[in-house]
């Protein structure tokens, strides 16, 4: 035993079992919501979780939909996470990339069809998003100013940017008074109800499109470059330990500075999905809170691409179980799930302690008197 | 006879499975400097912060001129006339020496009052106790000896009677230390009982009048100062007789490998803590750099590492990666140090060598993780997996298992993967600070004769430790830093403890301030005028 | 006179649009000083601002309805206190689940309650702060010229809210710098082992200063939904918490600098309204989203050290633990 300082708990205990104890306590204490406007949390629900998973009306397309932004926003936050950057700029880095889609499109989708546009969309979108991430990640590089602070000012001013590009250039360019106008439609990917009949099957309307892959492919390559690339390596030695990374010959600030601009191409990528595929026009304040929930997938997700995966589908659920609730319980207003998604943050972030001291506790009481029996056995 | 001014009884203290003090039991008379001698990591500290309150023991009575007393915070501990200088001061950087002073005893809730009280209060004791300070400088802009100054006035101010210094010496050059020497006879003098925290012998024989000794949690001697001496104090720190030489052959040193020409440093605040440092390192020996801590040697560490620039002076290497002059300016990081041939163990391997969060596996790779042989163009776990089996089967690392998390691996073993790490690639030149810095006995000898061994096969090795003993043992050639600058060089066979303390103590060169401070003394100065 | 007009109604307007960022920005001061973050300003201020009408609404006393935000804040900040200061959680996420728990049970509670889509109902002039002509100001307006003028438009005639805040901006000075509170409160944020090894509780120092926040949030959101406004609006608060965190940042954590800070951010506030459509010589039309955003660029030019330097206080955003 004395080889070893501490013992910890086991893996599945630390990002199993913990943040579904701690998101649990989060829809409990959202059901006393419930249950102060008079309603009951059991059925309001179930109500959602039928929203969210039914095919009938597009439901589960939806929550895939939904799915697709929070997966781009919470690798966002993770990526820089691991850096130990803490990006509240996601809003503000996807808002400015749907610039880019205006940009592409305006000028190009009476010329080129999807196939050409799409990845120049892609191109933008993360070029866009990389450099309102960059320019925060610089200054606290440089210049040391506080990355959180930055991020915040930033998204604030890109609220006044957008509004005065959409006012001022793109609205008069057709469209009405605060959006664009329409893409032509052999210039944005097709919805996967629009596909469905040429790939042998049925789908109600809804907004997911191809671009769920894309964000599927965007974990696996944030994987590799969190666990299996150098920089990867760096930007998590950074993150941990920034004094080690001098020591081992990491520049710290250059890979704070690369891994915001990652970490803004990946939150602007969410304009793709959204402003360019989902929506097919840039609509003011197009981003609404999609930015922020990035937040609450990569906590609840623990920043692992997978982790991120079932947390965006769990918010995406929440957000199309919501709008289908206040059909059946008008008393319930959509913006319910802000209630939880704030809940969440609160749990399985500033409250991690909460839950996670005394069940680690547990298991490594139980690991101690494991290894106490083994020693004992072993004499 | 007078009741001792502390007596503990039986104190036990736990931290999980960890004993940090068992069964102590110390009696300190009133109006002595009473020292507490150990090892880091042997309970000294725990033991003070129970008597100061910051920790509760688990069993065991505290007894303050005979009464008993019972210490939850501390406050309490104040009240019962017990102060604390701690080791990094607990001082408001933007206060002046008043406020950081008063704070806490402030005695009313408006501060007009309460400060000129206190103004006249402090006046009292600093002339009583000969510690002139000006009480509306802004401690930050003190030097370190003042500022611990501070920490005593705010124990004094108090009401303090018995004070209690934990590692004071440790930030301070010798004339500071010499300073404090004062003070602290001033103030047996005046009654106040001191416990002098420390694990330098040196400071232990030239004030104390009694000493304790703890060891592993335990308190195992006590001793009238005057009856004792260093040898039997360190044999009883260690637990043994202290292993004085290495089995070692004399060194056949080889081509220069490393030239290290007049490295002058300056911090942020303007403080020169290196000048013109200059040496030369060849290979197949080994070169001691002695010395207090804080004078120049982990500055001296970093530069030659590449994890600082140097201000002014130059380093030329001839390895097998060829020969490389570094220049002010285009100072190389730690990345292009190791290609150029060096290797290097960090002083502080929690802050600086590995990454605690990270499997053992991720730090048996961290400043090689850009080698190819770890996977190309992604890393491969596999090869990384296997490199660290070599590592730890080599070093003895325990436990055996790469995918381990490192907090959870000892001080010892932590230790010897970084030492793996940096000296399986056999480098030409070595650079190690401390590495035997709470590390247990058993691994101490091991890492010494690697190093030993590391060194015959013709590696440079230049070895940072502020324990005499070891570069005694372990060292060919010594330089000995004071104030930021080489005081002295010595063979290590022909030399000594005591001239080794000389050279510590003795400044380069007689005209050279010690605080040479320009911009920095000019803002505290401005500071007084438009106090004034 | 008709140039005096123009600026003194403007000045009016900037001193109306700086008031409830003078309450939060001091509110940030308290906090932050103590070395606790808040980011949780503006979910704060919008939740004091719903409980404010919500209970001004139902009661038909504005009082209290100040005390119904004061309260609410209050407890928000508890919320905030317990997951820095007892559960040393991380005060940047603990602040944004502040703000959305607020975005999101604001609205949903308001819906449920009066079905207007989040809105709370209309309130009465008697349900309401309203202006406040001071003493003599209608007459000296008429009879003396510029200084009149300036009383009555400037200086008189806003609610009682508005002094308030000049008052706290005061009272904050002097408890920061003139009281054993104030020096503990600075050396908390500074240095939290010296103020424990001094025998003082750095939990009991911090949990004082949120909740002196949270009342200072509840001042501010009261006064956007129940003295600026007629009713409670979803996201009324739009930013203005994050605009007294810059505040704050620009002042130096200092309450006479976050006043001046407020004051020109309500000013360019008052200007953005005005400036629409007007053609400055020599520039021409400018936008008015320059002015929402110049308080946000401003403050990232500052904390980038390109005019001054802000350094916050030391301790700010560490949770407290004693050394070992």
């Amino acid at each position: 035993m004395s080889q070893l300082a501490a013992v910890e708990s086991p893996r599945w205990v630390r990002i199993g079992l913990i943040p579904l104890l701690q998101l649990v306590l989060a829809l409990a204490v959202s059901s006393l919501v419930v249950l102060m406007i008079g309603e009951d949390p059991i059925r309001a629900f179930k109500i959602m979780i039928h929203g969210a998973i039914s095919t009938e009306f597009g439901g589960l397309s939806n929550t895939l939909y939904y799915a697709t932004n929070f997966i781009f926003t919470g690798l966002a936050v993770a990526v820089a996470f691991h850096a130990g950057l803490f990006n509240i700029g996601g809003e503000g880095q996807a808002y400015v990339a749907g610039l880019a889609v205006a940009l592409v499109c305006l000028t190009l989708d009476s010329t080129l069809n999807v196939w050409f546009i799409a990845p120049l969309v892609v191109i933008g979108c993360a070029a866009f998003g990389a450099l309102w991430g960059v320019i925060p990640g610089y200054l606290q590089a440089k210049r040391g100013s506080h990355i959180v602070v930055t991020t915040i000012m930033f998204n604030f001013i890109a609220t006044a940017l957008m509004s005065y590009a959409l006012v001022v250039w793109i609205s008069p360019l057709g469209g009405n008074s605060t959006d664009s106008r329409y893409w032509a439609s052999d210039a944005v990917i097709p919805k996967v109800h629009e596909l469905a009949p040429s790939l042998g099957f049925e789908a109600s309307f809804s907004l997911l499109s191809p671009v769920l892959l894309v964000a599927l492919a965007c974990c696996a390559l944030v994987w590799i470059l969190i666990w299996r690339t150098r920089l990867g390596f760096a930007i998590r030695t950074v993150g941990s330990n920034p004094n080690a990374a001098t020591y081992a010959g990491i520049n710290a600030n250059r890979v704070i500075i690369i891994t915001m601009a990652i970490s803004g191409a990946l939150a602007g990528m969410m304009a793709f999905n959204e402003a360019y595929a989902a929506q097919g026009r840039l609509i003011l304040n197009f981003t609404s809170g999609f930015g922020f929930m990035g937040i609450a997938v990569a906590l609840m997700g623990r920043n692992h691409p997978f982790g991120i995966v079932l947390a965006a589908l769990l918010f995406g659920a929440l957000y199309q179980g919501g709008t289908e609730l206040q059909f059946e319980i008008p008393s319930i207003s959509p913006q319910m799930v802000l209630v939880i998604q704030g809940l969440v943050v609160f749990f399985t972030g500033a409250l991690d302690r909460l839950i996670r001291e005394p069940v680690e506790a547990v298991f490594q009481r139980r690991a101690i008197a494991n290894a106490n029996a083994a020693v004992a056995g072993g004499n | 006879m007078t009741a001792p001014a502390i007596e503990l009884k039986s104190i036990n203290k736990r931290f999980g499975p960890v004993w940090a003090n068992r069964d102590i039991d110390l009696k300190v008379m009133p109006g002595t400097v009473h020292g507490i001698v150990g090892e880091n990591g042997a309970g000294k500290s725990t033991l003070m912060s129970i008597l100061y309150g910051f920790y509760t023991a688990d069993t065991g009575q505290i007894l303050v001129n005979g009464q008993h007393i019972n210490i939850q915070n501390s406050q309490q501990a104040i009240a019962a006339g017990i102060g604390m200088v701690h080791q990094h001061f607990m001082l408001v950087e933007p206060f002046t020496v008043l406020e950081n002073v008063m704070l806490g005893m402030e005695g009313q809730g408006l501060l007009a009052r309460a400060q000129s009280k206190a103004r006249k209060a402090l006046n009292e004791i600093a002339s009583r106790y000969g510690l002139d300070i000006d009480p509306d400088a802004i401690v930050g802009d003190l030097p370190v000896g003042l500022q611990q100054r501070v920490e005593i006035l705010k124990a004094l101010y108090r009401g303090a009677k018995i004070l209690i210094l934990d590692e004071p010496t440790s930030v301070l050059t010798p004339q500071e230390t010499g300073q404090l020497f004062n003070i602290l006879e001033s103030l047996r003098s005046q009654g106040v009982t001191v416990l002098l925290i420390t694990h330098k012998l040196r400071e232990i024989m030239a004030i104390t009048n009694h000493v304790s000794v703890m060891r592993a949690g335990k308190m195992v001697a006590h001793r009238d100062t005057d009856r004792t001496n260093p040898e039997e104090l360190a044999e009883l720190m260690v637990g043994r007789k202290v292993l004085l030489k290495v089995d070692k052959r004399p060194a056949c040193p080889g081509e220069n490998r490393m030239t290290v020409n007049k490295v002058g440093y300056v911090d942020d605040r303007g403080v020169k803590r290196l000048k013109d440092i200059s040496f030369s390192l060849r290979s197949g020996e080994i070169l001691g750099v002695a010395g207090v801590t804080g004078n120049g040697q982990s500055e001296l560490m970093k530069i030659l590492t590449g994890a600082l620039q140097p201000s002014t002076g130059s380093v030329s290497l001839e390895t097998g990666a060829g020969v490389h002059v570094l220049k002010v300016g285009e100072w190389p990081d730690a990345g292009q140090m190791r290609d150029y041939g060096m290797g290097h163990v960090p002083e502080d391997r929690l802050q600086q060598g590995v990454v605690k969060s990270f499997d053992a596996s991720e730090n048996a790779i961290l400043g090689y993780h850009n080698k190819e042989e770890y996977g190309s163009p992604l890393l491969k776990p596999e090869n990384i997996v296997n490199a660290t089996l070599e590592l730890m089967e080599a070093y003895d690392v325990r436990p055996q298992l790469p995918s381990l998390k490192t907090a959870n691996f000892s001080g010892g073993n932590q230790q010897k993967l970084v030492l793996a790490r940096e000296m399986m690639k056999e480098p030409d030149i070595l650079i190690i600070g401390q590495p035997t810095r709470g590390v247990d006995i058993g691994a101490i000898e091991f890492i010494h004769r690697n190093l030993i061994a590391a060194r015959d096969k013709g590696a440079a090795v230049l070895l940072v430790s502020v324990e005499l003993d070891e570069i005694l043992s372990l060292a060919d050639r010594i330089i000995v830093m004071n104030d930021g600058a080489i005081t002295g060089e010595v063979v290590a066979s022909e030399t000594n403890e005591t001239e080794l303390g000389v050279l510590m103590t003795s400044t380069a060169d007689a005209d050279a301030p010690v605080f040479e401070d320009k911009g920095h003394s000019g803002k505290y100065e401005k500071k007084e005028e438009a106090a004034a | 006179m008709d140039m005096f007009d123009q600026l003194f109604s403007l000045l009016g307007a900037s001193i109306r649009m700086a008031t409830p960022l003078i309450f939060a920005a001091m509110a940030g001061i308290y906090s932050e000083r103590s070395g606790i973050v808040d980011i949780g300003l503006e979910g704060k201020m919008l939740f004091g601002a719903f409980a404010a009408a919500v209970v001004s609404f139902e009661t038909g006393n504005p009082f209290f309805g100040l005390l119904g935000g004061i309260a609410i804040c209050i407890l928000l900040s508890l919320m905030h206190g317990f997951a820095s200061v007892k559960m040393r959680g991380d005060q940047v996420i603990s602040g944004l689940a502040v703000n959305f728990l607020a975005s999101g049970l604001t609205v949903t509670l308001g819906h449920a309650w009066y079905s207007q889509g989040g809105l709370t109902p209309a309130l009465t002039n008697a349900q309401r702060f309203t202006g406040i002509t001071l003493p003599g100001a209608e007459w000296l307006g008429e009879n003396i010229p510029v200084i009149g003028p300036l009383y009555e438009q400037v200086i008189s005639g806003h609610n009682i809210l508005v002094y308030v805040a000049f008052g706290v901006v005061a009272l904050t000075y002097w408890v920061l710098f003139n009281t054993r509170f104030g020096l503990r409160l600075r050396a908390t944020g500074e240095e939290p082992n010296a103020v424990d090894s001094a025998g003082i509780s750095v939990a009991w120092v911090r949990y004082r200063a949120v909740i002196i926040a949270g009342v200072l949030c509840g001042f501010a959101g009261t006064y956007l939904s129940i003295a600026q406004n007629a009713a409670f609006q979803r996201e009324m608060t739009s930013g203005r918490g994050y605009i007294a965190l810059a505040a704050v940042i620009f002042g130096k954590w200092h309450p006479r600098g976050a006043l001046a800070a407020c004051l020109l951010f309500g000013f360019l506030q008052a200007l953005e309204t005005r400036v629409q459509n007007v053609e400055i010589p020599m520039i021409g039309e400018l936008p008015s989203q320059l002015f929402s955003a110049i308080p946000y660029i401003i403050t990232v030019v500052l904390l980038a050290g390109f005019i001054g330097k802000a350094i916050a206080p030391k301790a700010v955003g560490v949770p407290y633990v004693k050394e070992r």
